[in-house]
């Protein structure tokens, strides 16, 4: 590199100025390392810009100690600069005491709070299931009311239904309110049916014999009263119940005829 | 007194280093901060901000990017414009930022007379007007080659050159 050239460019008056970009910065400070030349140039220029500014300096009233003032370092006395900090210490760590405290009270709230939802959770749950009794006690009233009614209506007919061969031992009661279609089949004289099979309740004409299927004794074992109502807009002269196999059948398997009741004529 | 060390031990918060830098620029910046608000006090307060901020921001400054002094010339140009530009300095009498630095001369009254006109006088014997308007943008007021040229009406090519004929000026008068 031609030293003399790269110096009267000029480049350095302005890398003193500070009007260089990055790179050009970068570029004359290489230069200044490698080159001592280009090195004392740069301070001799900048000699003479300290020249120029020191003679318009304002005259410094106040000094180094304004400076060191504004720093809040103090004045002089080594022991003022430290005192603050020793000062910041005790704080330093109450702030860490405190935060630590309210993590700790934080964790405590948060397994409380677990226990309180837990807690809120089993007495919801036990709620619910006295509401699902009270509401199951409603119904069965409810039912034995419906029946009560039944029972009570003047247009109500009751027809005992007596135990058959295969189940001498049965017995069954039909409430049928003939004004609503509704029969009331009262089945607590019959046994538990085998599993696999299920009660059929049959209408029956009796000259000649045809059975209409009046339904199934659904949950026979789970019911508790044994009473079932069933729809029966059928003029029927007879009710019968017969085992079936689950799901129920077309037509009665006579064989299986638990029980049969006439009804009276009125 | 070498400057690199002095800098390196200003950015590891060495109070005694920092002293030293201040004794050898404070007069230059503070005189700098002064061409442009006019006001010894002002100036003199505005140049201890500058130092603080020096203080400050050491570990930003890299040698790579350019001399130590301008680095601060350039903190204390910012300040200074600042000032200029901020309110409370347009409410007092004082609007002189078209003037070059060395008006001050004049505007120094005789009674309250700090800076050394006659240092300065024989500094820029010689120096014809265009000089003193260069330097005063480039170095006094931080313009970019460009602006430079734009304010003075010469051709952008020639700021670099033109500049080094005024400074190679500036250090022959030195020598007187």
């Amino acid at each position: 590199m031609d030293e003399e050239k790269y110096i009267a460019s000029g480049v350095l008056e302005l890398y003193v100025a500070g009007s260089l970009s990055e790179e050009e910065n970068l570029e004359v400070y290489n230069n200044a390392q490698k080159y001592p030349k280009i090195k004392q140039e740069i301070e001799e220029i900048e000699g003479s810009i300290l020249a120029v500014t020191k003679t318009l300096s304002p005259g410094l009233v106040d000094g180094f100690d304004g400076v060191k003032r504004k720093l809040a370092i103090g004045d002089t006395e080594t022991e003022v600069v430290q005192m603050p900090k020793k000062e910041v210490n005790p704080i330093w760590y109450v702030g860490w005491a405190a935060s630590l405290l309210l993590i700790a009270g934080l964790v405590w709230m948060y397994t409380q709070n677990q226990d309180l939802k837990s807690q809120i959770k089993v007495v919801n749950q036990t709620n619910s299931q006295l509401e699902q009794q009270i509401a199951d006690s409603y119904s069965s009233l409810e039912k034995s009311q419906e029946l009560l009614e039944t029972l009570r209506d003047q247009n109500g007919t009751v027809v005992a239904l007596g135990g058959q061969e295969v189940a001498p031992e049965s017995y069954a009661k039909a409430y049928w309110n003939k004004s609503e279609e509704k029969v009331y089949i009262d089945a607590k004289g019959l046994p538990e049916p085998p599993d696999g099979f299920v009660y059929q309740v049959w209408s029956l004409k009796l000259d000649p014999l045809i059975p209409t299927s009046m339904g199934l004794l659904v949950d026979f074992v789970s019911d508790e009263n044994k009473v079932f109502a069933l729809a029966n807009p059928n003029d029927t002269e007879a009710f019968g119940i017969t085992l079936e196999p689950a799901g129920g059948s077309e037509s009665p398997t006579l064989e299986q005829l638990y029980t049969l009741g006439v009804v009276s004529s009125s | 007194m070498d400057l690199e060390p002095l800098v390196e031990r200003l950015q590891q918060k060495d109070l005694s280093a920092f002293e030293k830098l201040y004794g050898m620029y404070s007069e230059n910046i503070c005189g700098v901060i002064n061409t442009i608000v006019r006001n010894n006090d002002l100036a003199e307060e505005i140049c201890q901000d500058v130092f603080v901020k020096v203080w400050n921001n050491a570990e930003s400054y890299n040698s790579s990017k350019g001399r130590f002094f301008t680095w601060v010339l350039n903190i204390a140009r910012n300040a200074a414009i600042d000032e200029v530009r901020s309110k409370s300095y347009k409410n007092s009498k004082k609007n002189l930022s078209a003037d070059y630095f060395v008006s001050i001369v004049a505007d120094d009254s005789a009674v309250d007379s700090s800076i050394d006109s006659i240092g300065l006088t024989k500094l820029i014997k010689g120096l014809k007007e265009k000089c003193i308007q260069l330097i005063d943008v480039l170095y006094f007021k931080g313009f970019t080659q460009k602006e430079a040229s734009e304010k003075l009406e010469i051709p952008l090519g020639t700021v670099k050159t033109r500049n080094r004929s005024c400074i190679s000026q500036l250090r022959k008068n030195m020598q007187l």
